[in-house]
This record gives C-alpha cells, sequence and structure tokens, in this order.
C-alpha cells in the first residue's frame, strides 16, 4: 500500500499530493493517506471519488488516516 | 508502512456542510445575510467585506486616520467566534503553526493592498456583481488570473511548509483577542475611533452584526466555504464543489436586489467603487495571487484563525497591517464620485499603482522561491 504524510500541509497541497498518487493506481490498488484537519479529509475524499476510487476515513492520531482503493472498472 | 494496526475504528461521521447540497446552503445563507446586514444598516453592496472590515477595524484601532473608514466593525470577530464554537462543537479546533509566518504576514498585507486598490476582497466583488456594479467583472476577471497564477505554482509544488502542533494557548490567542475586540465594540470605550461621516458611519445595529456573524462563522467553518478556494479548485482539479457553494452565494444576491429595484447594471458612479478598469484587474490580480500563496480568501483566513490555526492569524495580522499602510501611505484608491453633475473618476494615485507593482512582484518571488519537488 502506497503511503502519503500529508499532516500539517494545508489544502490544497494534501488533495494535489493524494490526486498524483490516485491516478496512478490500478484497479484494487490501496493508498493510505494521512492528514491532520477536517477541510483536507473532506477535500481528499471528495477528490478520489472523483477519480473512481472508493475512500473511507476513519480518526487516526489526532488526525485522519484515509484509504483509498481502486475500483474495478 | 501502512498504520492499519494503530487506526482507531472510528468512522468520521456524516457532514451536511461536506456533501453538494451542504455548500450550496452555505452559500445561500451567507448572500442572505449579506443582503439583510447592507438592508440594516452596512454600506451598498457591502453588506459584507471581509478587507473592508477589516479596513474600518484598524481604523478603529487608529492604525491610520482615514476618518470616513474607522468602525470596528462586530462581523470580523463574531466570524472567528462562530467558526470557535463549531470547531470546538465537532472537534475541530487544533492549536497549530509555524508553516512560514512573516511569509504569510508579507502575503497578508499585499493582498489587502491590491484588494483596496480593487475597493474590496472576493466577497464584496461578487456582491457588487451582484448589485449590478459591472466594474466587478474587471475585478473578478483579475482575481481569477491571480488565482491563476498562484495556480501553477502549487502545480509546481509551491509549498510554505509543514505546520506543527503547538500549545492550546497559541491556537487560543485568536479567538481570545476577537473576543476582546467584540467586548470594546459593545461596550464603545471613548478611545476608539469611529467615523462619523462616509462607509465607516453606515452600520448595521450591534446585535444584527453579532449574530449574523456568529452564523456565518459557524456555517463557514463547517462548510470551509471560501471564494478564492472555489476559483483554485476549478482550476487545479476541475472541482465545483466551492464554485457552487459562490454561485449560491451570488444567485441570492441577485434575486435580492433585482426584486428591491436595486440592481443598476452600470459602470459609473457605483458605491465605493471606481471604473478604472486595469486598476480593478491589477488591484485584484494581486489579491488573488497573494490569497492563493497564502491558502485562502480573506474570510476563510479568519474562519481558520477561529479553529487554531496560528498561520492564518498571522495572515490576518497582515491584512490589519496591510489596512493601515494602504491609508497611511494613500495607496487605497478612491472612489467614483458625482459632482454637479458630472463623474469624477477615482482609482489608485501613484503610490497605489507602485505598491500593486511591487506587490506582485513579491509575491511571484514567494511563488518562485517557496517550491519543493513533490517525491
Amino acid at each position: 500500500m502506497k503511503h502519503i504524510d500529508a499532516r500539517g500541509l494545508s489544502c490544497p497541497e494534501p488533495v494535489i499530493q493524494a490526486r498524483r498518487a490516485a491516478s496512478d493506481l490500478s484497479a484494487g490498488d490501496q493508498l493510505e493517506i494521512l492528514v491532520d484537519a477536517g477541510a483536507a479529509r473532506d477535500n481528499v475524499l471528495r477528490t478520489v471519488s472523483s477519480l473512481g476510487c472508493a475512500a473511507e476515513a476513519a480518526e487516526y492520531e489526532g488526525g485522519f488516516r484515509i484509504v483509498v482503493t481502486k475500483k474495478q472498472r | 508502512m501502512s498504520t492499519q494496526a494503530q487506526t482507531t475504528p472510528r468512522r468520521t461521521p456524516f457532514c451536511f456542510f461536506a456533501t453538494r447540497t451542504g455548500i450550496i446552503f452555505a452559500g445561500a445563507l451567507i448572500g442572505l445575510i449579506a443582503c439583510l446586514l447592507a438592508l440594516s444598516g452596512n454600506p451598498v453592496n457591502m453588506g459584507i467585506c471581509v478587507a473592508c472590515f477589516i479596513r474600518d477595524i484598524a481604523g478603529a484601532l487608529g492604525l491610520h486616520r482615514a476618518g470616513v473608514v474607522q468602525y470596528l466593525r462586530p462581523e470580523i470577530p463574531a466570524f472567528v467566534l462562530g467558526s470557535f464554537l463549531a470547531a470546538l462543537t465537532f472537534k475541530e479546533f487544533k492549536s497549530r503553526g509555524g508553516s512560514s509566518p512573516v511569509i504569510r504576514f508579507v502575503l497578508g498585507a499585499f493582498a489587502m493592498i491590491g484588494a483596496l486598490v480593487f475597493l474590496g476582497c472576493p466577497w464584496r466583488a461578487i456582491l457588487r456583481l451582484a448589485g449590478g456594479d459591472l466594474n466587478a467583472i474587471s475585478g473578478l476577471a483579475g482575481l481569477a488570473a491571480g488565482i491563476g497564477i498562484g495556480v501553477l505554482f502549487l502545480k509546481n509544488g509551491y509549498s510554505l511548509g509543514r505546520s506543527h502542533a503547538f500549545k492550546k494557548p497559541a491556537g487560543l490567542a485568536a479567538p481570545v483577542i476577537m473576543a476582546g475586540l467584540l467586548a470594546a465594540a459593545i461596550a464603545k470605550p471613548a478611545f476608539l475611533f469611529a467615523s462619523t461621516q462616509g462607509p465607516g458611519s453606515m452600520r448595521a445595529s450591534l446585535l444584527i452584526s453579532i449574530c449574523a456573524g456568529l452564523v456565518i462563522g459557524w456555517v463557514a467553518q463547517r462548510s470551509r466555504f471560501c471564494t478564492m478556494g472555489a476559483f483554485r479548485d476549478l482550476f487545479l482539479m476541475r472541482d465545483w464543489h466551492l464554485m457552487s457553494g459562490v454561485a449560491a452565494f451570488f444567485a441570492v444576491v441577485l434575486v435580492f436586489n433585482i426584486a428591491r429595484g436595486a440592481f443598476t447594471g452600470a459602470f459609473a458612479a457605483q458605491s465605493i467603487a471606481h471604473s478604472q478598469h486595469l486598476w480593478n484587474v491589477l488591484g485584484m490580480v494581486l489579491a488573488g495571487l497573494a490569497f492563493a500563496l497564502g491558502g485562502g480568501c480573506p474570510g476563510r483566513q479568519v474562519f481558520l484563525s477561529g479553529e487554531g490555526d496560528s498561520d492564518a492569524f498571522i495572515f490576518f495580522a497582515g491584512m490589519l497591517t496591510g489596512a493601515a499602510l494602504a491609508h497611511n501611505f494613500l495607496l487605497a484608491s478612491a472612489p467614483d464620485t458625482l459632482k454637479d453633475g458630472a463623474l469624477i473618476v477615482g482609482g489608485p494615485g501613484t503610490n497605489g499603482m507602485i505598491a500593486v507593482g511591487v506587490g506582485l512582484i513579491v509575491c511571484l518571488i514567494i511563488g518562485f522561491s517557496m517550491r519543493k519537488r513533490w517525491k
């Protein structure tokens, strides 16, 4: 699973990083993104969903851990 | 390395304001409140103008002595406190900072100077257009161009670096300072400056202003409403989410003005506006670029300050300083006026033109020098 630590970065940087990484995923691949703000969580979830990925966020160490899975076509 | 094993298995709850419907509702509500504030006494097409209100606060505190724009606008501290309460309620208050604070201060100052050359922040540009002030078209074009330049920097690795967790008092500083300002707005101590004529003398009642500010602060914190972010996300990712909120904001005010017969549809002699199109464009190119590099429109910076973001509060401090500089050194534009039926075109003086040029150069240097390679 590819891993991005975007904690401490302000928007849109977490989204740009997530978008670049999610664009490279193949069907079934997973990506883990750590963010520390609700706004970054919301923006990342919306962005990866628009790229054909399923994503779930859970609280993690005072921030959020988002697991992105590229859907089958 | 995966962090699966350490994750607290608690999904984040559904948030209405994170949805498309939610952001449209937020934009429409903010637009409606802006209309009500203008109806209740705030200046025409200035029910809410974050830049203008910060400029008025700078005047009230004596940081500049432009007698017509001095009033401790309660909306701004109420924005911060509304956002603070929402962040506390939804456990999003986080004391943080340390991401290039001095650069954020400089960006805030130049953003304000650019906005005061145009005569309004992005919020007011939208309100002006919705009121039929067609000069706002050139301002919004400039804003879009400035944000577009900022997007190019973002695509090429521009970053102000990571923020870090701070001790709680650092994040509480902004809400506490704003609570003090709000108390001063209510108590009206004699040492505060207050305009008796001009835009600074046009005010909604204290109670309406405070309630409006608290509601907007709450809603904007939950929805992440950001006028700069709307353009940025559209240019960067073809993401219409924030723009749909801004469109709702515009639509509500437009309908309200048309219904009241207040839509003017003209360039000349609009309320607190000038028709020097080149400087409307360039002022907002500067503001848009500075907002894009600083990570948010003036409203968003204020709301982030309420969430404990010291960096956003530093940007706010930059805007406050920029407002003082703009009026102390004659950088701000004069509005168009009518004298004996003749139009006297306003706009910036030489100092303002030079300041815009210097600001653009400084912002470009910041944009080029703060890049990193993505890993």
